[in-house]
């Protein structure tokens, strides 16, 4: 039994942390052997690793037909084993894969404005760089213009290319990056209205939200493209694309309203309260205080947003626009191609091109979010 | 007290709702003048000093601050929140801005100083309330004290004539408060008007020029800090301060 009183004779001097067992055996054996349980648990991982990586890699590469003009290339009649992907497939294929029926002669104008944009872009995302705000204005603002007048033409000598022969990763990535940055302010700005005293606002934006959450993408695509031309007058035609855009903009902005939503309330009061007491009106407390912190909050959840929204831009193909799975449909249908293992080769294809889109968009998104949150780690 | 108070309130009531939260409040607060606030939890007493600087509407009465009128409308609360800075029990700094930000962003955007200036004035106010190392802090990495701290610099940049406080240290544990409760004396002692809503009697007794008890909503007495300790009039009175300074 300790006695009653006790008083402390001496200071204990900080020692270091015991060493964990080292190296990778170690890890081995206390992480993954450590119990029968985990011993089983890694045994049916391997398993499964085994069962889907051999396989893909099979598939991929090792049973893979690299070189050839046309389909015999890819039968297992003429090479002799069960083929894997056919890659000369996507070769011959490549540029309707990019650029669409984009008329061949024009494509450079959608190489410079790939490259246009990723040259704007791409100091955009290093935090490092200087400049921001004339960055941000030029890539917001400028590049948009430029990039239509590039793309349709119809100015200083540039023949027209009607929006119905863009194609491929051009629509994709055109749909997407125009949602996910239209999305953006609308949704801030519906997230506000729900959450203003003024019933008249408040209750426009509470059912232009749901209306836009509670239709499906589907619809909203299928009723711009067909229904809405009935709707304007005689004269007056807005360009099919871009009809799709709003329509995928409002959609998204919708869905980024109620994410934002959730940050917004996820500020306690006391903070636009302590904005006020300094003088600061409304849009400065919102700008400033509110805002900064709501968006912070919620980066998971809008990025959430924006990789459903790249995926779903393949929607766009029932309303006879043809993005890169749309591309990849119609080169399908060319039988000069049509062997035992286009259809894999294709959708691995695409799908990798999805994957990496959206796993680059999420790792990003993870850099941006520990870098904006360094506050937090106190 | 002077003849021209710095803050007048009269015949202030205020309702949330159907439950009659201030009744009949009537103060004068005359420059340079300390007013210590208490009563039990849930009397009113943040209401009120919330209602200064128009944070609370309210329903019926008059609240003027240095000559500028807030009606009950909330008329000209841009001009009286000018006048008057506020400080909050859970400090309320914006914690994804530093130390320095938090000091700037008013000065900036309100009073459009340039960013040099409201820095450097900054500094001053930061080195003021003993902090100026923490400039390039964010609040996080602050102990709480030091955030109560930086709080009221931070209501300094605007040049208040008029500094609220609502229940200063009540989130700090108690080592902190003392800190805290020094840099209030220190803007006491240069003559700020304060309005200080607190249950730190060593403070009151020490800085006070007049304690005002609250209870259910309503000014139950007012008096110098001493005959208010030593001798409570009110029964209610009594009653708190036989709980309070057990
Ligand atoms: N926004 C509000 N809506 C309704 N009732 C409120 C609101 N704020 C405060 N109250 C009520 O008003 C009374 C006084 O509150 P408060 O001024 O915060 O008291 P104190 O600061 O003296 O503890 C309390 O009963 C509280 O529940
Ligand atoms: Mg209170």
């Amino acid at each position: 039994m300790s006695k009653a009183v006790y008083v402390a004779t001496t200071m204990v001097a900080p020692r270091r942390a015991p060493v964990r067992m080292p190296g990778a055996w170690g890890f081995v054996r206390t992480r993954l052997l450590n119990s029968p349980t985990n011993i089983l648990l890694t045994f049916a991982c391997a398993l499964l690793l085994w069962f889907t990586v051999i396989p893909t890699v099979k598939f991929l590469l090792v049973d893979a037909v690299w070189q050839g003009s046309d389909r015999n290339a890819c039968l297992p009649e003429t090479v002799g084993w069960p083929v894997g992907a056919c890659w000369p497939f996507i070769q011959a294929k490549f540029s309707q894969f990019i650029y669409g029926f984009y008329p061949e002669a024009e494509r450079w104008r959608v190489d410079t404005t790939f490259l246009l944009g990723a040259l704007l872009l791409a100091p955009l995302l290093v935090p490092q760089l200087p400049a921001k705000a004339a960055n941000a204005a030029l890539f917001f603002i400028a590049f948009p213009v430029v990039a239509f007048v590039l793309l349709h033409g119809g100015y200083g000598g540039l023949t027209v290319v009607p929006t119905r022969l863009w194609g491929g990763m051009l629509v994709t990535l055109v749909v997407a990056i125009t949602g996910i940055v239209a999305s953006m302010p609308i949704g801030i700005a519906l997230a506000l209205g729900r959450r203003s005293s003024i019933p008249l606002i408040r209750f426009s934006c509470i059912a232009f939200i749901e209306f836009w959450r509670g239709v499906p993408l589907i619809t909203v695509l299928f009723f711009a493209t067909y229904m809405l031309p009935l709707f304007l007058p005689g004269n007056f035609t807005v360009d099919g694309l871009v009809r799709v855009l709003i329509g995928v903009a409002l959609f998204a902005g919708a869905y980024n309203a109620e994410v934002i939503r959730g940050g917004l309330q996820a500020i306690p009061r006391g903070q636009a309260e302590a904005a006020s007491a300094l003088g600061l009106s409304w849009w400065r407390t919102t700008r400033l205080v509110v805002l900064p912190q709501a968006l912070r909050h919620v980066i998971p959840g809008l990025v959430n947003s924006f990789i459903a929204l790249l995926k779903d831009t393949s929607l766009v193909s029932i309303v006879a626009l043809f993005d890169l799975l749309g591309q990849l449909r119609a080169a399908f249908a060319d039988p000069a191609w049509s062997s035992p293992s286009t259809l894999f080769t294709g959708f691995a294809f695409t799908g990798i091109i999805y994957f990496v889109l959206c796993f680059g968009m999420s790792r990003y998104s993870l850099f941006v979010e520990r870098r904006l949150n360094a506050h937090r780690r106190s | 007290m002077s003849v021209n108070p710095i803050v007048g309130i009269a015949g202030l009531n205020k309702w949330f709702g159907e439950f009659h939260v201030l009744r009949d409040i009537d103060l004068a607060v005359g420059t340079g003048e300390r007013i210590v606030i208490c009563g039990p939890s849930g009397s009113g007493k943040s209401t009120l000093i919330r209602c200064i600087n128009a944070l609370e509407e309210f329903q019926e009465g008059r609240i003027t601050v240095d000559g500028i009128e807030l009606g009950p409308n909330l008329q000209r609360v841009d001009d009286i929140r000018r006048e008057v800075g506020m400080v909050f029990q859970s400090f309320n700094l914006f914690p994804h801005l530093t130390v320095l930000e938090n000091c700037t962003l008013a000065p900036i955007f309100v009073r459009h100083m340039s960013k040099k200036d409201a820095e450097a004035a900054a500094m001053q106010y930061l080195e003021r309330v003993r902090i100026p190392d923490k400039a390039r802090s964010y609040p996080g990495q602050l102990s709480g004290g030091q955030q109560q701290r930086v709080a009221i610099a931070r209501a300094l940049t605007m040049n208040p004539k008029v500094m609220l406080f609502d229940e200063p240290t009540s989130a700090l544990d108690p080592e902190m408060v003392k800190e805290v409760l020094d840099t209030m004396v220190d803007l006491a002692g240069e003559g700020m008007t304060m309005l200080v809503v607190t249950h730190e009697m060593g403070f009151a007794r020490q800085v006070a020029n007049r304690v005002v008890f609250m209870d259910s909503g309503q000014i139950i007495e007012v008096n110098k800090p001493e005959p208010f300790f030593d001798h409570p009039q009110h029964e209610r009175t009594k009653l708190f301060l036989g709980q309070i300074l057990r």
